[in-house]
């Protein structure tokens, strides 16, 4: 078993094998989770800070649904509504935060970048629950445990990410994991919501999406926010439903058993025509979900586990000294 | 059926060479060049005169909707069939701007029924032509939008243009920009110098154009975007224009008719017919621009046709609405650059019909076989004194209005049909 990580802060830290730890590890508490018995003793004593500078309801609840399996103490702190409003610097946040010792740290925050000068001013685990523009590591995993388990495989796939690539930080982990794990990895959308070189980084680009699709194992839809929608960066909905839009027509193109996946929230008619979103035979969307509260049972397990070992040592090298 | 021109002196722009000949025309298509006169044919004789392909007037503003008594589509064509020029490209700077699906497809359908000649409607590049949100670019395209152009707005925001021309590149559509320092020519009317000054009239620096144009073409060079600039009418511009296009930047350029032909001293005491957007140049700019079409380096004459009644211009010359009619003067202005500037007239008719269709995709502008039989058959030489009310457009705003002008239409065809015979309107 590989996993030597402190903080889980994005995917371009994680070894391959590192991947397939957690994976793994994550398919153990996906049973768990199926059970009546839901509870796993891996966090027990452990406190569980959850810091979200930006609204969130459906990851804030998975991360709290799954420290709570796991026998953490779990508090939420909406941090939208707080002291940061009252000016306090995100520093001073932290320091205040580490003075009331917590174990495990899951961090949302508006700025790329946030979470990773969070972690280096705190000594517990951190998890990224998305910064900005960046990362947002758990979401990529949760989608890999998801393309594993429904294709049994998680490399040599033609995997089809489409729509807002350059403010979605779930595109970018994802393209980066699905990288790592040798999968050939495609981007489609409008030029305009396209990062700036981005083919740079091994994988296919394509503005029309009947191209992108063409045979296609996974086909991965992003949210378009509604303020993007407004002639800022596509002209309106109903030019982008119709040219980048999943519907049965342009999915036709991928491969006949092409899984169907959204990380949520969705808009129906936007980026998703509703009845393929509610297609059993292609939408794994619930599943996600569910492969959601396992992934991320798994990270702050394998985080807890270093974080126990370290503070051993720690222990360990003051008793020698002392 | 078939139609035979002989005895004609073809202009043909893409060979950009002239010769006494014939012209075979079979259901609306040129199907012989010099070919013998087919059996059935009706024959025409051009007596000597000038046959060449009809114009593609790049950027007409017609009225409809919106302001119908300056001009409608109807009177619109009418005035495009008498002076020869066979395609209509409509500037989308109607009321409401011509900015969705649905407005170009009621535009296009009523132009249709009511224009002898072909009509093509290019649309708004932002919603509303107010340069803030991008117009459905994807969708126009699709409904037959040729370009996309705010007209003589410019997209100040150029973090806004910039994402309009990238997601247009992603389509391969057309921008049309209109080449201007918006800070700078806010209020302006007339080209700063000594005559703006002497009349005391709030002016330009040329320079502002240059300005603009240096910011597209950078934006150009960023996102790939097909360009087109509507008027470069000073020498400033050249220079950057050239670099542009050596560098391999798919840009091309235009000029109306009036910044080849007239300079800032037409203006004379204040005669608002005179006024355009951008201001008429010195006399040095325009036989600057003159030699830019000769060469090449400018690649469009366009009428800039736009329709003013008598109240939008008959008000100090600050207040007055820029523009002037250009449909049924293009041609013998044009003939201007012939008699009196020395070009060849199938160069001229590069500029006229060959380079616009080809920039915008179309099959007409040429004497070819296969290509659409819309001509001119027209008079070169022959002179007259221009009658501002004997104009068939609703407006009168022409600046050429009591001149002595040499070359008039005797015929147009559109799809090998007469759209206008000067028998026809004597008669």
């Amino acid at each position: 078993m590989v996993f030597s990580q402190t903080h889980l802060l994005g995917i371009e830290d994680l070894k391959p094998a590192e991947i397939t730890t957690i994976l793994d590890l994550a398919e153990d508490y996906v049973a768990l989770n199926r059970s009546v018995e839901k509870h796993g003793r891996a966090l027990d004593g452990m406190t569980q800070i959850n810091m979200f500078f930006e609204n969130s309801t459906r990851t804030q609840a998975s991360f709290e649904l799954a420290g709570k399996r796991l026998g953490a103490d779990v508090m939420n702190m909406a941090m939208a509504q707080s002291s940061v409003k009252k000016g306090e610097t995100l520093i001073d946040t932290a320091l205040t935060l580490n003075a009331m010792h917590p174990d495990l740290l899951v961090v949302r925050h508006g700025a790329s970048g946030a979470v990773n000068l969070l972690a280096e001013k705190v000594n517990c685990a951190v998890l990224n629950a998305g910064d900005g523009k960046h990362e947002h590591p758990t979401q990529a995993l949760l989608d890999a445990l998801t393309i594993r388990r429904k294709k049994g495989r998680l490399h040599r796939l033609s995997i089809a990410i489409c729509g807002d690539i350059a403010h979605s930080r779930v595109a970018r982990s994802n393209l980066i994991l699905l990288g790592k794990m040798e999968n050939r990895v495609r981007l489609v959308g409008p030029p305009t919501l396209m990062p700036k070189d981005v083919s740079e980084f091994g994988v296919e680009v394509f503005d029309d999406m009947r191209a992108g699709l063409q045979d296609a194992d996974v086909v991965m839809m992003l949210r378009l926010q509604r303020e993007r929608m407004d002639g800022g960066f596509v002209p309106s909905e109903r030019e982008y439903f119709h040219r980048y839009g999943l519907d049965a027509e342009k999915l036709a193109y991928a491969k006949p058993d092409a899984i169907v996946m959204h990380p949520g929230p969705m808009n129906r008619g936007v980026e998703i025509d509703g009845a393929l979103a509610d297609d059993i035979n292609r939408s794994v969307i619930q599943e996600q979900v569910e492969m959601g509260v396992a992934v991320r049972m798994a990270c702050m397990d394998l985080l807890a586990r270093n974080l126990r070992a370290r503070r051993e040592r720690d222990r360990l090298r003051e008793a020698a000294h002392g | 059926m078939h139609l035979w021109f002989h005895n004609a002196r073809l202009i043909d722009p893409e060979a950009r060479a002239e010769h006494i000949g014939a012209i075979t025309v079979e259901d609306g298509q040129i199907t012989a060049l010099d070919g013998p006169c087919p059996a059935d044919a009706t024959v025409v004789d051009c007596g000597g005169k000038c046959l060449a392909p009809g114009i593609v007037d790049l950027g007409v503003q017609v009225g409809e909707p919106g302001a119908q008594h300056k001009e409608s589509l109807r009177t619109a064509g009418l005035a495009a069939a008498r002076g020869g020029v066979t395609t209509i490209i409509m500037r989308p700077d109607t009321d409401p701007a011509i900015d969705t699906p649905e407005v170009l497809e009621y535009v296009t359908r009523r132009a249709t029924a009511r224009t002898p000649v072909n009509i093509r409607a290019m649309a708004a590049l932002t919603r509303g032509r107010e340069g803030r949100e991008m117009a459905e670019i994807g969708l126009l395209l699709d409904a037959g939008a040729l370009a996309f152009t705010d007209g003589d707005r410019v997209v100040a925001d150029t973090r806004i243009l910039s994402r309009c021309m990238t997601y247009a590149a992603g389509l391969g559509a057309l921008i049309i920009g209109h080449p201007q320092d918006a800070g700078l020519s806010r209020g302006a009317c007339a080209t700063s110098g000594k005559f703006a000054s002497l009349r005391g009239l709030p002016s330009v620096s040329p320079m502002a154009e240059r300005m603009g144009l240096d910011r597209d073409m950078g934006l150009v060079e960023m996102t790939g975007a097909r360009y087109h600039a509507d008027q470069i009418t000073t020498a400033r511009s050249l220079p950057a224009l050239e670099r542009a296009k050596r560098n391999g930047l798919d840009v091309t350029a235009g000029i109306s008719i009036h910044h080849l032909t007239l300079n800032e001293f037409d203006l004379g005491a204040y005669r608002t017919f005179f006024k355009f957007t951008p201001p008429l140049r010195s006399e040095d700019d325009r036989r600057a621009m003159v030699q830019a079409v000769a060469d090449g380096l400018i690649d469009v004459i366009c009428s800039m046709h736009t329709p003013q009644d008598e109240e939008s211009k008959r008000l100090p010359f600050e207040e007055a609405a820029a523009g002037a009619v250009g449909l049924e003067t293009l041609l013998p202005a044009a003939m201007r650059l012939h008699h009196s500037d020395g070009l060849p007239l199938p160069l001229i008719w590069r500029a006229l019909s060959l380079n616009p269709a080809h920039r915008l995709g179309l099959a007409g502008g040429r004497l070819a076989v296969g290509a659409p039989a819309d001509l001119v058959l027209f008079d070169p030489d022959a002179p007259f004194v221009l009658d501002r009310f004997a104009l068939l457009s609703k407006s009168k705003n022409t600046p050429f209005d009591g001149a002595r002008m040499q070359g008039r239409v005797l015929a147009t065809y559109v799809a090998g049909a007469p759209v206008f015979t000067q028998e026809a309107q004597h008669a």
